[in-house]
């Protein structure tokens, strides 16, 4: 076992991963210049040393070219890791992802497949509007993609490696505040925990009870999980019992683990921080209104982000991104139903 | 003037662009008679860029195309009848159906899917090279793309990388003077769209008459050269016309009557045509024989494409994810 946050987690997988496997290789904006802060977070910071760099690409800041390369490699057998600095840039390699390395595989009868990876650092940490969305319910709506939100450092380093190996384009999102690097951000929380030195993957579409409960079933990823759990813990003292579910993956959803929960507890809440129209927990919600409303003794409850870009000033950013006392407030409301 | 080519090479460039021009001839007649589904957008004309470019290409080489994909797909060797099954939407079609006419390809024969979105299939190519490199492979790869992709941000990323990385990539710009029915000189403050950009990268290039096959296969030769050797990516400009419009719906009232004339007299098919009898590599039997037996060939797998059976329904919902061999 080895003390890893999920920064270390996610270099060691990589590490790991190119060790394994010729082809996998990783790329990006400051992926690793000697000096330099290895990716926007120190994912990749030197990994240039054992592997090359050649293999750990230094690239133009251009993300169609960075996206398109991914794509053309990836067809080729390669294996890119790349690492996009701030997910809001994923907006500027759009069609390379959606047009591109989503449908090639269909486009093509399943003659080509497309397994790359995109690193998307997302979370609001006090940067503003552009350096701040939660993009991951944005890519759940575009099939041929898989999209993976990992929490932990244990987590992280498993799905990491799940991630590399799975032979379609899966899209990382990693929270900035949970990163738990050296380079401390405000409101960070340690994800230093004992993960595995051995190779472990994790697979897709297995959510995770983070804790049990039976009243409400709360169901949040990244950084909203933390919250719940806080929130849990305060809830807990006001006898209502809660079980807090990481989905882990976003697709493949893990919809069984929601649903036995449900069947414990009658009551749904989702937490994410990313806005509240048209978030991955619409479709959770609808989805279970769909098929198991009788399980439900109450509404279902969305606690996400206004429908506002983010605001810089932290009193303001702090009122737009779901708080433990929001959560608390909206499962006190949930029982009352 | 070109070297003289050897008999089989000179006959074998014809066959292919005779078959390009016959297979997109029987194309809008079958769409005009109302028989075939989809959208088209032809290459009628610029079947010397095609053939040119990728004539000595291997198999296990690459090909980039785009919208405008049936002349790169045949010169690449992509066969007849999956080509003609794929625009009947049928399950033996290219793409099993699920491609269509702007998407034919096939990796077997190294033709990447054709890219509908103009200039994605720039950073893509730029990407397929890369991987030869990594993989110490001397393979290259050529990525064509119309005049009107030069204006796209794709182009600028892409030409940069392949730069940087001397990449095993040739950049191909057809230039047929029209970006749907916008005139390229609207749109763009350069006489060579591609070519004058080159300088800006410090790649190579070359502008070609690329209505003549034997001078677009002799820029291909050195560009191959190059990218095989190491020596990094080449941008070629071929000066070339579409006969027909845009798309399906486009009767090129946009173009001047004489410009057309200018170019359909210059017509690469009939020229070269025209250039092997006269340099006696071939007789007017011998070619009219080549023609008859393409016609023949077009002939039959429009009857199999017709006949052959769709796709079962349940197969739209395969392939999204990649399901293994």
């Amino acid at each position: 076992m080895a003390l890893l946050s999920i920064a270390d987690a996610l270099k060691s997988a990589i590490a790991e991963e190119m060790r394994r496997d010729p082809l996998v290789f990783c790329l990006g904006e400051d992926e690793d210049i000697p000096g330099g802060m290895g990716g926007a977070f120190t994912v990749t910071k030197g990994l240039g040393d054992e592997f090359g760099y050649e293999r750990v690409l230094n690239t133009p800041i251009s993300e169609i070219m960075l996206a398109g390369v991914c794509v053309g490699s990836a067809m080729m057998g390669m294996r890119p890791v790349a690492d996009l600095q701030y997910g809001d840039f994923l907006f500027c390699m759009m069609d390379q992802l959606v047009n591109q390395a989503a449908k090639m595989c269909y486009m093509s009868g399943g003659k080509v497949h497309v397994p790359m990876v995109m690193r998307a650092p997302c979370g609001a940490s006090n940067r503003g509007a552009q350096h701040a969305q939660s993009l991951e319910g944005f890519f759940t709506h575009v099939p041929g993609l898989k999209v993976i939100c990992p929490s932990t450092a244990y987590d992280a380093k498993g799905l990491m490696k799940q991630a590399i190996r799975d032979d379609n384009p899966v899209l990382v999102f990693e929270h900035k505040l949970l990163y738990g690097s050296k380079r401390k951000e405000k409101d960070a929380i340690s994800t230093v925990t004992e993960v595995p030195e051995d190779d472990y993957v994790i697979e897709f579409g297995k959510a995770a009870i983070r804790r049990e409960g039976k009243d409400i079933t709360i169901v949040a990823n990244l950084l909203m999980n933390y919250k719940a759990l806080e929130a849990a813990q305060i809830l807990e003292q006001e006898g209502i019992s809660c079980e807090v579910i990481d989905p882990r993956t976003l697709v493949p959803f893990d919809y069984d683990t929601v649903v036995a929960s449900l069947e414990k507890t009658g009551r749904l809440m989702i937490v994410h921080e990313d806005n509240y129209n048209c978030g991955w927990g619409a479709q959770l919600g609808s989805w279970i209104a769909e098929h198991h409303i009788f399980l439900l003794d109450a509404p279902i409850v969305r606690v996400a982000a206004y429908d506002v870009p983010i605001p810089f000033s932290p009193v303001l950013e702090n009122y737009v991104i779901p708080s433990k006392e929001r959560i608390v407030e909206e499962a006190r409301k949930l029982m009352k139903v | 003037m070109s070297k003289l080519p050897d008999k089989e090479r000179a006959l074998g460039m014809y066959q292919r662009m005779s078959l390009i021009r016959k297979y997109e001839e029987r194309i809008y007649y079958l769409f005009l008679e109302g028989i075939m589904p989809g959208t088209i957008h032809q290459s009628t004309g610029q079947e010397a860029c095609a053939v040119g470019m990728l004539y000595d290409l291997r198999t296990d080489d690459h090909m980039a195309s785009t919208h405008r994909p049936a002349g790169h797909d045949l010169a690449k060797g992509v066969s007849l009848k999956s080509m003609m099954c794929e625009m009947f939407g049928k399950d033996e079609g290219c793409c099993r159906g699920k491609g269509g006419a702007m998407h034919t390809g096939d990796i077997e024969v190294g033709a990447l899917v054709a890219n509908a979105i103009v200039g994605g299939n720039l950073p893509i190519a730029a990407g397929v090279a890369l991987a030869y490199k990594m993989q110490k492979k001397d393979n290259v790869i050529v990525c064509f793309f119309g005049d009107g992709a030069t204006n796209e941000g794709a182009f600028h990323e892409s030409m940069n990388a392949a730069a940087i990385w001397k990449l095993p990539v040739i950049y191909v710009c057809e230039n047929n003077l029209y970006s749907a029915t916008t005139s390229i000189a609207i749109t763009c403050n350069m006489q060579n769209p591609a070519a004058d950009r080159a300088v800006a990268y410090a790649i190579p290039s070359e502008i070609v008459d690329g209505n003549d096959v034997l001078k677009v296969n002799e820029a291909a030769t050195r560009a191959i050269k190059r990218a095989r050797s190491g020596e990094g990516p080449t941008i070629i400009e071929l000066k070339t016309y579409r006969h027909g419009g845009h798309s399906r719906n486009d009767a090129c009232q946009y173009r001047p009557k004489d410009e057309e004339k200018h170019w359909f007299d210059h017509d690469p098919v009939k020229n070269f045509r025209d250039y092997l009898i006269t340099n006696k590599l071939a007789t007017e039997e011998e070619v009219e024989k080549i023609d008859n037996n393409i016609e023949a060939d077009i002939d039959e797998a429009v009857e199999y494409a017709q006949h052959a059976p769709f796709p079962q329904i349940e197969s739209a919902l395969t392939d999204v994810y990649w399901e293994g061999k």
